[in-house]
């Protein structure tokens, strides 16, 4: 890697504040920030670490029910903490391996929006706030397509609001060689209706799959599952067809409906 | 009981513990003082011509020692192929140059054109990115079957075509033809034996060191073999001699084949050593490992079998793609034909074989021999075609099998080679045994509740190793001979050095070896060491491939010491005052033979060392004896292999339920050690099965060029040690060599591969998807998917 000069502030005040120089860039758990610098693919002048932010650590329940998690919270944390939220616990004791839970966050989970990643399909599902030093943004908003999200230059994912569903599970198919989501779905039961996202499927990253919303908010069993969405904008790649990701939706939805609890 | 020591025992392995605490010496903990760093320029384009390369910003840079390009390499040779092939029409295969650092064009992603030597890696790698390399790009050949097209692209300017050699081999094809006018039934399969990466846990690594006191060159390198370097790299690319060229392969961490060849980074190192007058270090990264060390199989083949209408098979025809890559790498011209070809009769009494190998040239990374090397290839062909065999004829597939065994042995097959004993009808039954064939109805009853389709698989193999007789590789264009070495110096005390020709990258020779020589001369194990990876230290022996080394290097060893012995009773009757011829050697005492006088054997060794009471007259002092070691045939290690897969028919996702070998590998040294061996043989050709792909898009950009993309298997993968029973029981023991053994190191890899496709397959029949009769490697979910709905 390139040489750098690395800040670890201690507030989200002094991050913001470091983020202000040019060249300089945000250090969540380094899961992907760091092969990329390795591979000499990233030249920051500054990197601005995150994992002296106490206040951006832990998880806890909110007066309205919501769970709260800090944006640094590591995935081995919610995976023990998370425990009112067992298919977002779940989720995050299935990242990777130790070694990746141990030091990837949330909040750098969700700020680089990895098309196969899997939280981006819990808080799209969840209906989540994701909030930053500067505003809180609805999931429904924050997603805009492969590594892409309404964060602005130098935003710093605070913290994750997540509605606890009455039922919830989420379904990972693997890819074969790096285990991320091939199509990862969590299915989320409101009081309200059904939400349902995919991940690791389209080229425009993680989506609501509407048809499958709809179906299931009124009847939530499997058998309501629709027939499969088109492959059409699938990714195809090495590892299965835009048709084969296509049929998986189908079939992890159904799975992730069958083990909601 | 079992034994606690000697031949047949089990002991712990020595090694591990310098591996698992961190005391391994590898070759990148080797750092000479002064060291500098090279980074090497590798294309990232399939095929280009360099028009010219600047280096002339990056020669001023912080650290930069030297920068090097294709022609400071232009006054030595080129990287060596170690095995001459000739064609059908008798011609020499084509030969391309395989300059150290590219000339004139870049052939593959990953072809090193430039490198820089600086102070650190960091300096090296910044006065890298300021090289300006005008290369431009020329259309790439990636596939096969479009590189022997007319008028393709050639990969080399100056061959005709690229086309290496179209080798036929085995029964001619009147006789061929013959058998499948006449046969009752024909079965044709075509299939895919993809290419892999070999992925040792270690990474490649060279440090070059020059001595101007002694014009002395050394070299350390992570290689299976480092005679064959110094000889290669010495002989051919450089014009070292022996006496002036030490190459070290320290603790190795895993070979699998690829660590066999010689490549242009070792070669560098030492050039550069003494041109900048520094040590020189390189270390592979993951990166660079994925388009820089030998790739593994990439066959593609059309295979045929004939059988009677009594299901006796008639004959064998197979006709092969092998992919070279863009050069010939050390061995890779071998491995299609005499590591392949040979064994294309398999375990059966098929009376004509014929295989038809066209070798080609790529836009790709070369391709050598990767672990079982030809054989896994070969295996996979016949076995798959058999299945598919029964299959088509409605018989039960052990059945089939079994009918066309070879039972009389010696015997003679139609591809060269003669097998000098086995059992296949013994490891047959005890596979059937172990896997409870009967209970598999029942299994698969209880899946199907799970909706889950359950397969059963079965398979059968023959592999030739202790490679491998001299005369006989010579007259098949072997360049070097394939015997090995070992000595035996026997200290003042009794202590013993067993320096030997075999590498040891995992295997555990410094607990077997050991267990051997103790055996023989009835002494504690623990007064053995074995010395190994150091020419100056060790005789010229050729190293470990091709599940030689205790067949081969162990036979030497076994030879040494009985020289040893001799003496030592000649030394022993002199302190006895009785003639040698009634000498006996047991537990350690010499004792005449029917008398209870005796000296122990550190009496005797002090003797030799102390010569005051000693026939100097008869016999030299000193204890150490050489012995050089080439076999009279190949072994042939067999063996019947079973697994059952469940298939989850909506995700195509496959797991192992079960998997069983019964092997025969004759005599066996440490079960253990056998018993590891072939785990995680076995765990390399599940990975081939299921999740391994090296995969060029048709660009020549490599798509599997990482861990993300790459799937290696995992232990959850496999099946669990309760389900995964590896069974050596059944020993017909060599007859040829005199430890009776026959290797057991790539059995796994050969036999597993075909057993769980034949699996997967049974699986699908079962679930009604008929129509399925192959599914290339790997049986990875989406192509089970895509089989099962005809995509």
């Amino acid at each position: 890697m390139y040489s750098f000069d690395i800040q670890r502030p201690t507030s989200v005040a002094d991050a913001v504040a470091a983020l202000g120089t040019d060249e300089a860039q945000p250090l969540g758990g380094g899961q992907t920030l760091i092969p990329t610098l390795k591979q000499r693919l990233a030249a920051p002048s500054v990197l601005v670490s995150l994992s002296a932010i106490a206040e951006m650590k832990g998880v806890c329940t909110m007066d309205d029910g919501r769970l709260s998690i800090g944006g640094g919270t590591t995935h081995a944390t919610v995976a023990a903490e998370a425990s009112s939220y067992p298919a977002l616990a779940a989720l995050a004791g299935n990242i990777g391996d130790p070694a990746v839970r141990s030091r990837g966050t949330i909040g750098g989970s969700l700020a680089n929006n990895d098309p196969s990643a899997c939280y981006p399909a819990a808080a799209l599902a969840s209906g989540a706030t994701i909030v930053t030093n500067a505003r809180e943004i609805p999931a429904d908003d924050y997603f805009q397509g492969m590594f892409a999200t309404a964060l602005d230059e130098g935003e710093i994912i605070t913290e994750v609001r997540f509605p606890v569903p009455e039922k919830g599970a989420y379904m990972k198919f693997e890819q074969p060689a790096s285990r991320f989501a091939l199509v990862g779905v969590f299915v989320a039961k409101f009081s309200d209706g059904v939400r349902v996202a995919v991940t690791g499927a389209s080229e425009d990253g993680v989506f609501r799959w509407s048809e499958a919303e709809a179906a299931l908010s009124s009847n939530f069993s499997a058998d309501a599952v629709p027939a499969a969405p088109s492959g059409d904008g699938m990714i195809s790649d090495l590892h299965g067809s835009g048709a084969y990701r296509a049929h998986l939706v189908g079939v992890m939805t159904k799975r992730a409906v069958a083990a909601a609890s | 009981m079992p034994k606690d020591h000697g031949i047949g025992a089990s002991p712990k392995r020595r090694e591990d513990v310098r591996f698992l605490t961190g005391a391994g010496n590898y070759t990148d903990d080797i750092n000479v003082h002064g060291q500098a760093y090279v980074h090497f320029l590798r294309s990232d384009l399939a095929h280009g011509k360099i028009n010219s390369i600047d280096t002339s910003a990056a020669e001023g840079m912080p650290g930069v020692v030297k920068i090097f390009t294709g022609a400071d390499f232009e006054g030595v040779g080129g990287l060596p192929c170690g095995w001459q092939v000739t064609d059908k029409n008798g011609e020499p295969m084509k030969e391309p140059a395989h300059p150290v650092l590219a000339q004139g064009k870049v052939r593959h992603v990953g072809d090193p054109y430039a490198a820089v030597v600086a102070d650190t890696l960091e300096e090296a790698r910044n006065a890298a990115e300021a090289i300006v390399a005008d290369i431009e790009e020329l259309d790439p050949v990636v596939d096969m079957a479009a590189a022997l097209e007319a008028g393709a692209t050639k990969v080399h300017d100056d061959l005709s075509d690229n086309l290496c050699y179209d080798w036929q081999f085995g029964t001619d094809t009147e006789t061929t033809d013959a058998a499948f006018a006449k046969a009752a039934h024909v079965t044709k399969l075509e299939l895919v034996n993809q290419r892999l990466v070999a992925n040792p846990m270690e990474p490649r690594v060279a440090v070059g060191d020059y001595s101007r006191a002694g014009d002395e060159h050394t070299l350390y390198t992570t290689s299976q073999n480092p005679h064959v370097i110094r000889l290669l790299m010495g002989a051919f690319v450089l014009g070292i001699p022996e006496h002036k060229l030490r190459v070290v392969a320290p603790d190795v961490g895993g070979g699998f084949g690829t660590k066999i060849f010689h490549y242009a980074e070792e070669a560098f190192c030492t050039f550069a050593a003494k041109a900048c007058n520094r040590p020189v270090k390189w270390t592979s990264t993951r990166s660079e490992a994925f388009m820089s060390d030998c790739h593994g199989r990439d066959h593609v083949t059309t295979i045929e079998l004939a059988l009677d209408a009594d299901n006796n098979f008639l004959a064998v025809r197979t006709d092969t793609k092998a992919n070279m890559g863009a050069y010939l790498s050390t061995f890779a011209s071998s491995v299609p034909t005499w590591l392949h070809g040979t064994l294309m009769a398999g375990n059966y009494k098929t009376p004509a074989v014929q295989v038809n190998v066209k070798a080609v040239f790529t836009n790709t990374v070369p391709v050598d021999a990767y672990r079982g090397a030809g054989r896994p290839e070969a295996t996979f062909q016949l076995e798959r075609v058999i299945d598919k065999a029964a299959r088509e004829l409605g018989v039960d597939p052990i059945a089939l099998r079994r009918q066309n065994f070879i039972t009389q042995f010696p015997y003679a097959t139609p591809v060269a080679v003669e097998y000098d004993t086995g059992d296949y009808e013994a490891t047959m039954a005890k596979m059937e045994e172990l896997m409870d064939i009967p209970g598999f109805a029942a299994r698969r009853a209880e899946s199907e509740k799970n909706g889950k389709l359950r397969g059963l698989g079965v398979n059968c193999f023959i592999e030739a190793c202790g490679i491998a007789p001299s005369n006989l590789v010579g007259q098949l264009g072997a360049r070097a001979g394939l015997y090995d070495a070992a000595t035996v110096r026997v200290n003042a005390t009794g202590s013993i050095s067993v320096m030997v020709g075999a590498h040891s990258h995992g295997q555990g020779h410094e607990t077997v070896f050991p267990q051997v020589v103790a055996e023989m001369l009835g002494i504690d194990e623990s007064m053995i060491d074995i010395v190994h990876g150091d020419t100056s230290k060790i005789p010229f022996g050729m190293g470990t491939y091709g599940s030689r080394s205790l067949a081969v290097c162990g036979s030497a060893m076994v030879r040494a010491t009985e020289k040893i012995i001799n003496k030592a009773k000649k030394i022993a009757g002199h302190l006895l005052e009785a003639s040698e011829s009634d000498i006996e050697l047991k537990d350690g005492q010499f004792t005449v033979a029917g008398t209870d006088k005796s000296v122990a054997w550190g009496d005797v060794t002090l003797a030799a060392y102390v010569p005051h009471n000693y026939p100097l007259e008869d016999i030299e002092p000193g204890l150490e004896e050489t012995a050089f070691y080439d076999p009279a045939n190949f072994t042939y290690p067999a063996g019947a292999y079973a697994c059952e897969v469940e298939v989850d028919p909506d995700t195509g996702a496959v797991s192992i339920e079960k998997f069983v070998s019964a092997d025969d590998f004759g005599n066996v040294v440490n079960p253990m050690i056998v018993e590891g061996q072939v785990h995680g043989g076995i765990a390399q050709g599940i990975g081939q099965a299921l999740l391994e792909n090296c995969a060029y898009d048709e660009n020549g950009q490599l798509l599997s060029a990482s861990y993300m993309d790459y799937a290696m298997p995992r232990a959850d993968d496999l099946p669990h040690m309760a389900n995964y029973v590896v069974d050596h029981s059944c020993q017909t023991p060599c007859t040829h060599n005199p430890l009776g053994v026959k290797g057991c190191g790539e059995a796994g890899a050969i036999g597993s591969p075909p057993t769980v496709v034949n699996a997967v397959i049974d699986a699908l029949h079962s679930g009604g998807h008929t129509h399925v009769s192959h599914i290339d490697m790997p049986v990875s979910p989406s192509r089970v998917w895509a089989a099962i709905n005809g995509q």
